[in-house]
């Protein structure tokens, strides 16, 4: 099994990161670019095949480490 | 009075806090990151530096260092624990400090003298700080700029947790003044409990006039001044 966690910041923080590549996208040309958010993405490779307490566990640990909830929310998939 | 700086892989900054205490007269040991002793330090600084390669998030790794278990009890009850830049990090990801460290808005590293406005007097680490003074301190980060939520941040400041603002040299909070970015300014907080502090500017960097500033001391000689006083009325009662 395979962990896909993606870890973005939230709306209301402020991200530098993507400003900045926002700005870049424009002087390049790219039109239409309401905004850009900048995160990060883990891959985890799993023993077994129990997805659904792998799942459980690795909620646990997006909240409790992969992530900081101040700042960011993740999505997490397991396939 | 003994303090303990704690070292993770990758601190730098701790050789310069035991040289700033020692310099005040009073004792200074390392801890490792992996001991579970503090041998009996009545006060914890967690240092600066880039503790574990700053991977993932900064701070996020070191919080689960066996010491940081022993740092949480020491606080729980009532110990003095300073966390300077990386440690403030650090202390904000063990939940001990609410809010985060963000890239700052520039994405520049920042390291340079900046101006502090003490915003309280009233917390072990800013009460011998006279009141018109502002400090010179350095700072020295890429991630120094604090963010929290809007209902937290109202809370920091119904409960007088905010102890430092970065200001002009005439004590103006302007946007200019801050390295980082950080709401309201913040450059130093403390929790409710008002014995953990966490400031990303290095007191430990300006605590000689050959470093450009002595402004530093100010706050450890805060926290031996609390110390002093709280062995003092343990003496009395005994």
């Amino acid at each position: 099994m395979k962990a896909k966690i993606i870890i973005t910041p939230k709306k209301a923080v402020l991200d530098p990161q993507g400003k900045t590549v926002q700005g870049a996208l424009e002087h390049i040309g790219y039109k239409g670019v309401r905004a850009v958010h900048i995160g990060k993405y883990i891959e985890i490779e799993l023993d077994g095949d129990d997805r659904e307490t792998a799942k459980k566990q690795l909620e646990e640990a997006c909240y409790m480490f992969l992530s900081n909830p101040v700042i960011e929310d993740y999505k997490l998939e397991i396939e | 009075m003994q303090f303990a700086v704690i070292q993770f892989p990758a601190s730098n900054c701790d050789q310069d806090a035991i040289y700033a205490i020692r310099l005040l007269g009073h004792n200074a040991d390392f801890v490792w990151h992996k001991d579970n002793s503090l041998n009996g330090a009545d006060v914890v600084i967690i240092p600066g530096g880039f503790s574990y390669g700053d991977y993932l998030r900064t701070g996020a790794i070191a919080r689960f260092s066996p010491i940081m278990q022993t740092v949480r009890e020491f606080a729980e009850n009532g110990g003095i624990v300073i966390g300077i830049c990386n440690g403030f990090q650090i202390l904000c990801e063990a939940g001990l400090l609410p809010g985060a460290l963000i890239r700052n808005r520039s994405l520049q590293f920042r390291c340079e003298h900046v101006f502090l406005k003490t915003s309280t007097f009233n917390s072990p680490f800013t009460c011998k700080i006279p009141q018109d003074k502002l400090l010179k301190i350095p700072v020295a980060h890429g991630e120094g700029c604090y963010y929290a939520s809007p209902e937290t941040i109202q809370e920091l400041q119904t409960n007088d947790q905010i102890l430092f603002q970065y200001c002009d040299k005439d004590g103006n909070l302007t946007e200019q003044s801050s390295p980082n970015g950080s709401l309201l300014n913040i450059a130093g907080i403390c929790n409710k409990n008002r014995n953990i502090c966490g400031m990303m500017p290095h007191p430990e960097r300006a605590c000689e006039l050959i470093l450009n500033s002595e402004d530093g001391n100010l706050i450890f000689q805060s926290i031996i001044h609390t110390l002093s006083k709280t062995a003092e009325k343990t003496e009395i009662k005994s």
